[in-house]
């Protein structure tokens, strides 16, 4: 690895006055995972290296019945999958944290990182697009929030400024009979990067969807919303042939490229199929 | 540059080491501490070979800032079990003859130390999925899932 100095935070305040200081030429650490090897193998060159991974407030979660649920950035993926009430009631969420890496793996890295990270095969990135997060920011002028949705700006962009740092994503409780299922498709069954990962999130109200959010993840630059597949659903019972003409639509909106984990249609066909058992599974569990 | 000073808990004792920003915390256990159990095999988190656990959890050591070990507890391979005193797994390894090149062992190990302390009763596909994280190039996965299996057992009775 090249040289670099290590700045170890204590608090928000710690982080942003070194950002404050060296932002352009500091990359900040939480769980490692992404930043090490691009560190080990050149493609970054920091001089400075912030370490966020024990500020309090970026290490703890916080689920509340009525407000929602809030999320340190610096929470570790296996937190975020073993979590009994995110199991229960943000369970896209949680089996995305569980799909990433292995155990050692998952134990370092952060929903934070995975976000900032940017790439577009983000595990985490679909669950918390469907469940509407919003990311909370802190920067020397205070703190900001921007919905998910216009968080990532391009292949592994955001829009953190360099004097920006991610503090948590913040989250509406999904409310009654409702039901979420996060699904990709990885050549293996472990340790592979996501060729289409999908989230679907149901809200049922009186036999009909009341709220649909599709998310999808590596079928574009960013992590995206199919928003023509939500709004079929939305005001209709959710039939088997609804749910086709949803998987349908999410296609549509799907805009992939070819590379050597799988060719534009393969992925639009998984968009297909893997909207299709997504909302199939988000539906049984709004019902239960 | 200035090394940093890295106080932390290693194997149940009490260490003090000196090192550089970009020292991993693998790069510390080994070069500084000479604890040579955890290996180098891919260094980006891929293979498992640098397993140890950080207050009682499986981390890739390769992935870590050493600085970042600051004030925890990590054992290695060293502190799972002794000559003579060998860890109910390791017995179990021996057992079954698992080890063939013997590199990707210690790692295994530490990731079935670890599953074991959270579901001391896992199911054959537990196991698989908590030692995913560990490559064998020899293949012998299936005598490692036996002896976990095995020790698991060992252990309930």
């Amino acid at each position: 690895m090249k040289r670099f100095e290590v700045i170890q935070a204590g608090s928000v305040e710690d982080c942003l006055r070194a950002l404050a200081a060296h932002g352009p030429e500091a990359k900040l650490l939480a769980g490692g995972t992404d930043l090490l090897p691009q560190l080990k193998n050149g493609v970054l060159a920091p001089r400075y290296v912030v370490d966020v991974s024990r500020v309090g407030r970026l290490r703890s979660v916080d689920l509340d019945g009525d407000r929602g649920l809030r999320v340190g950035a610096a929470v570790t993926a296996r937190e975020i999958e073993q979590h009994t009430g995110l199991r229960a009631r943000f369970a896209a969420l949680a089996e995305s944290g569980g799909l990433i890496g292995s155990v050692q793996v998952r134990n370092l890295a952060t929903v934070g990182g995975n976000l900032c990270n940017a790439a577009p095969s983000a595990d985490m990135a679909p669950p918390l697009l469907a469940l509407e997060a919003e990311a909370v920011i802190a920067g020397p002028r205070g703190e900001r929030r921007v919905p998910l949705s216009a968080f990532f700006t391009d292949v592994r962009r955001t829009v953190l400024a360099p004097d920006e740092l991610l503090l948590e994503l913040v989250m509406p409780a999904p409310g009654p009979r409702s039901g979420g299922h996060y699904l990709r498709h990885t050549p293996r069954r472990e340790l592979d990067i996501a060729v289409v990962g999908v989230a679907s999130q149901l809200t049922l109200s009186n036999g009909v969807c009341a709220r649909a959010r599709i998310a999808l993840a590596a079928v574009a630059p960013i992590p995206l919303r199919a928003t023509a597949a939500e709004r079929a659903l939305e005001g209709q019972p959710v039939t088997p042939e609804l749910v086709e003409r949803a998987a349908g639509l999410a296609a549509e909106a799907a805009r992939p490229i070819s590379d050597q984990r799988g060719s534009a249609e393969y992925r639009r066909h998984l968009v297909r199929v893997l909207t299709r058992r997504t909302l199939t599974t988000a539906l049984a569990r709004a019902r239960s | 540059m200035a090394k940093h000073a890295l106080s932390f808990t290693v194997n149940d004792e009490a260490v003090e080491v000196l090192v550089q920003p970009w020292d991993t915390l693998l790069d510390a256990l080994r070069e500084r501490l000479g604890l040579t159990g955890p290996k180098e095999g891919c260094g980006t988190g891929d293979c498992g070979g640098c397993t140890v656990h950080l207050d009682g959890k499986p981390v890739a050591s390769c992935l870590m800032l050493a600085v970042q070990a600051r004030g925890r507890a990590v054992r290695t391979i060293e502190g799972l079990g002794r000559p003579g005193a060998l860890h109910p797994l390791q017995e179990a390894f021996v057992r079954h003859g698992v080890p063939q090149c013997g590199f990707c062992i210690p790692g295994v190990l530490m990731s079935a130390a670890a599953l074991l302390a959270e579901n001391p009763r896992p199911t054959d596909e537990e196991i698989r999925y908590g030692i995913a994280g560990n490559l064998c190039r020899c293949t012998g996965y299936t005598t490692m899932i036996s002896a976990i299996s095995e020790a698991a057992a060992a252990a309930a009775r």
